[in-house]
């Protein structure tokens, strides 16, 4: 069993860790003598003036009260928590890699090349005709693809106002949809987790847009009817759209394209082992079918005389990023493909489903659905679920997503990503069998041996405190 | 060949197949032969190096220009400090905060992050993060229809909006059914006589720029916020933090809204790799879209920080939610932040009075070239200045990329100059070629 204390800074007060930056050096300028006019100025700033040596203590104490992929096991179901190799971080940091948005075509050959590099191998990976770059995250990949199948509905004189989404879909898919002015039809999911054919065809109609659909889905349950569901969306009409979250469970296995999917968002901090940055970047690459390539965002790289540029497709959607997206990310990415090749995109997805796998072997907790891919659900039955992460967290591994899809009662979503170990993954079941093991009321105090105890979630939305400004003396 | 990163000996994965009960990891893929595919993307493999030197050789096709470049995207230095701390791993590696207990270091920085922006804004609530400048201008056009005191679904907007963001606006007006509408610009500010002819009921926000495209400094904030509460308008404000250090706050012009690119600071030129700032007032909280930190106490009784107000986002509201955002740009966020205290409020402001001064003379010593009149628009610099020139502007720009810079050419004879510290040793060049090229 692993012994795990996160380390943890108490400022001597002891009502507080590590002080804020504003309480440790805050600094006020009278604005005097600028080069403006008063009346175009502030009157004064207040800010943390930290030297560099306390700057550099501030941040470091604060990474250490902080649990990455890099500390320990990070099972979070649906996010693919995997390794992020340390050279794509230099190559997106090559001074040749960092040049401004509004260069000419011409001027930025390598530029366009990358991104004409990178459109092509995630078309290859997806099985699409072509891909945009464009989009910023997965989300704004998933409004890029619904905005897509609304022009061409609309190009072809076709308004339709709905979208179809299965119940365990991601939140997203949701919001996406509504932010985009359709109205959304949930889909029950049938008994065994996945989409269920006689709803499917009670809920499309003329008025279906699109089917947004997870494959494997958010149980890890490959849709084995996926061509007689894209039949049954593509006769009355509607599209296929791919939430590209779980493609990391099919690399080299199975591709959207050839299941019948007309548009597709990438999620390469997820599959494509860019890093999550604690809640992004990301990057959510859009593909498509020829039938939809002119509908792409604007503006697209292709080939010319001898190099690359940019030109606006025919019916484009018009543009989800102010510039390219989040450039930074995708030459990460590239790096990444450009390494692994065929065959190690493909064992990285065996590794992904074995370790999903082995892990679900080795867990007390019962696994309802199968045969599962690179992820599954367990349920912590009696036990809270939201209790059992906190529980884990004294273990020294980050617990799995928790209480979602709401399908499964008190859901563990997990997902190990091929970088696990075997002895690691053997440290995680661990975890889950002394956690299974533990009665309520010590779990119910869990966690003990992280950075702060447990947070009061509820306090903190009644009484939002946002900033530093927003805080009483005596916090 | 193997994936380098998974870990497996081949014992470990023969003893894992034996506890999972089956001889062969294809036999746990749930696929139909129908879908099945061979497995031949036709991407072949590299070594570490290699996948460098590719990269690099690719990369390597872009021209070496020195960059007077902007409207909307600028490299100021960024210590090496920054790039140092954000890369520790524990930062870099980590995931959204939903479990708090072991995320604290970066909850806090993003809670400090807020912080700063509430600061520079004068304004109540800055969410932890969007995409970019564009993104957040969309969702603040989408705010208008959830805030009840705004009645009306038109967005306007200055005629002269880099039209990558409009475009982007666009796509986020067509959900809700919103109309984009532009109000005109006249020398490089806006023209507030004819906003004022403009607007009417049936505005829900007016969004004006300071400084503006033109890189010029608004003067008359406070009038274009009047003119959008008189119509129960929003005022959406778009700065950045830079600039915010020096000129007048948000909330003193009447801003309802502030967006704008914070990644000025701690991210260089990253070919528009954006962070984008949403600072708002209090009465819209429950509507902002986007995560936030709130301060809480944890079991012992010590301040601590958490992700809150999550009701209103789509991992819980689903088709209700304020947005579909989830991943954002907290990573950048967290390297604003370093940067913006790095440099204190004293060296924030002394970069802010250099945006000033240094276009002021740049145009000075532009005026000065044969062929070139500069500055064109009367106003107060920030960043980047406005030339004419006497020779077409193409091929004055054409000519000076063949010379080693770049700089916008944004109308038949006209041109636009950014210039901050990063590229101040690089000036005297700049000059020198324009000399030649220009005449």
């Amino acid at each position: 069993m692993t012994i795990y204390s996160q380390a943890s800074w108490t400022d001597e007060d002891g009502d507080r860790y590590e002080p804020l930056l504003s309480e440790k050096a805050s600094k006020t300028v009278d604005i005097e003598d600028s080069p403006l006019p008063d009346e175009l100025t502030r009157d004064s700033l207040e800010l943390p003036a930290p030297a560099e040596p306390e700057l550099a203590r501030h941040y470091t104490r604060l990474s250490q009260m902080n649990y990455g992929v890099e500390s320990g096991p990070f099972p979070l179901g649906s996010c693919t928590m995997k390794y992020n190799p340390s050279f794509t971080e230099d190559i997106a940091a090559l001074p040749a890699a960092a040049v401004h948005p509004d260069r000419p075509d011409r001027t930025v050959q390598g530029t366009l090349g990358l991104s004409y590099r990178l459109q092509d191998y995630l078309g290859r990976i997806g099985g699409m005709d072509a891909v945009t770059l464009q989009p910023p995250a997965g989300a704004a990949g998933e409004f890029t693809g619904i905005q897509i199948a609304k022009a061409y509905h609309q190009h072809n004189g076709d308004d339709r106002s709905e979208v179809v989404i299965p119940d365990s879909a991601h939140g997203t898919n949701f919001a996406t949809a509504a932010m985009a002015g359709y109205d959304v039809v949930e889909l029950p999911s049938g008994d065994d987790g996945r989409v269920d054919i006689e709803a499917l065809e009670a809920a499309v109609s003329q008025e279906t847009a699109a089917l947004m659909l997870t494959n494997p889905n958010t149980l890890g349950l490959f849709e084995r009817d996926i061509e007689r569901i894209a039949d049954i969306v593509h006769d009355a009409g509607g599209l296929l759209y791919y939430d590209g979250a779980n493609l990391n469970a099919l690399l080299g296995r199975a591709r959207p394209g050839d299941m019948g999917f007309d548009v597709m968002h990438y999620n390469v901090h997820k599959t494509f082992a860019t890093p999550h940055g604690g809640g992004g970047p990301g990057a959510g690459p859009v593909g498509v079918t020829e039938e939809l390539a002119p509908f792409l965002p604007d503006p697209h790289v292709r080939q010319s005389d001898g190099g690359y540029e940019y030109y606006s497709p025919d019916h484009s959607i018009g543009k989800v990023h102010g510039y390219y997206g989040n450039w930074p990310v995708l030459v990460k990415a590239f790096a990444y493909i450009t390494r692994l090749g065929d065959a190690g995109l493909a064992d990285a997805s065996a590794k992904a489903v074995l370790n999903a796998n082995y892990l679900a072997e080795r867990i007390p907790y019962e696994v309802p659905f199968g045969p599962f891919h690179h992820e599954f659900v367990a349920s912590a039955g009696e036990q809270d679920a939201a209790d059992v992460a906190k529980g884990m967290l004294d273990h020294g591994v980050h617990p799995p997503t928790t209480k979602w899809p709401e399908i499964v009662d008190e859901a563990l979503m997990t997902e190990p990503t091929e970088g696990e170990s075997k002895r690691s993954l053997d440290q995680l079941a661990a975890a889950f069998e002394a956690v299974h093991a533990e009665d309520d009321g010590t779990l119910a105090s869990a966690p003990r041996r992280t950075a702060a105890g447990r947070i009061d979630q509820v306090s903190a939305a009644r009484n939002p405190r946002l900033s530093w400004q927003s805080l009483d003396s005596d916090d | 060949m193997t994936s380098p990163y998974a870990p497996h000996t081949e014992a470990e994965t023969e003893a894992m197949l034996e506890a999972v009960g089956v001889d062969d990891i294809e036999a746990l893929f749930d696929v139909p032969d129908a879908v099945a595919f061979d497995g031949a993307f036709g991407i072949p493999a590299h070594g570490e190096r290699e996948a460098r030197r590719e990269a690099a050789r690719l990369l390597g096709r872009n021209d070496d220009l020195t960059e007077f470049l902007g409207r909307g995207h600028y490299a100021h230095y960024v210590p090496s400090v920054v790039d140092d701390l954000a890369s520790r791993s524990e930062f870099l590696t980590s995931y959204t905060q939903y479990q708090p207990e072991v995320a604290q270091g970066f909850l806090q920085a993003l809670f400090e992050y807020q912080s700063m922006l509430v600061e520079l804004t004068g304004l109540d609530v800055a969410n932890c993060s969007m995409y970019d400048e564009a993104t957040a201008l969309g969702e603040a056009a989408t705010l208008s229809q959830r805030v009840r005191s705004v009645s009306g679904e038109t967005i306007l907007v200055p005629d002269h909006l880099r039209s990558g963001k409009r475009a982007v606006l666009e796509n986020y007006a067509d959900g809700p059914g919103l109309t984009v509408g532009s109000y005109p610009m006249a020398d490089g500010q806006a023209d507030v006589d004819a906003l004022a002819e403009l607007c009417d009921d049936d505005v829900a926000m007016v969004y004006a720029e300071t400084p503006t495209v033109r890189g010029v400094i608004e003067e008359r904030l406070a009038d274009i916020g009047a003119l959008a509460e008189d119509h129960d308008a929003l005022f959406c404000l778009g700065s950045d933090p830079v600039a915010l250090a020096l000129l007048e706050r948000p909330a003193d012009v009447g801003a309802d809204v502030v967006v704008g690119d914070a990644a000025s600071l701690g991210t260089g030129t990253a070919y528009g790799f954006g962070l984008g700032m949403f600072v708002t007032r209090e009465e819209y909280l429950r509507q902002v879209p986007g995560r936030l930190v709130g301060a809480s106490e944890d079991s012992d009784g010590r301040r601590a920080y958490t992700l809150t107000l999550q009701t209103r986002e789509q991992h819980i509201r689903k088709e209700r939610a304020t947005s579909n955002i989830c991943t954002n740009q907290a990573w950048v966020a967290l390297r604003a932040a370093m940067h913006a205290a790095w440099l204190g409020p004293d060296g924030l402001v002394d970069l802010a009075e250099d945006c000033v001064t240094r276009p002021r003379d740049l145009a000075e010593r532009l005026d000065e070239v044969v062929g070139v009149q500069s500055p064109v628009h009367d106003g107060h610099n920030f960043r980047e200045v406005v030339a004419h020139t006497d020779q077409p502007a193409h091929a004055v720009v054409e000519d000076l990329a063949a010379e080693g810079y770049a700089v916008h050419e944004i109308g038949e004879h006209m041109i636009q100059v950014a210039a901050t510290e990063v590229t101040a040793e690089a000036e005297d060049g700049l000059i020198g070629a324009l000399s030649e090229v220009a005449k």
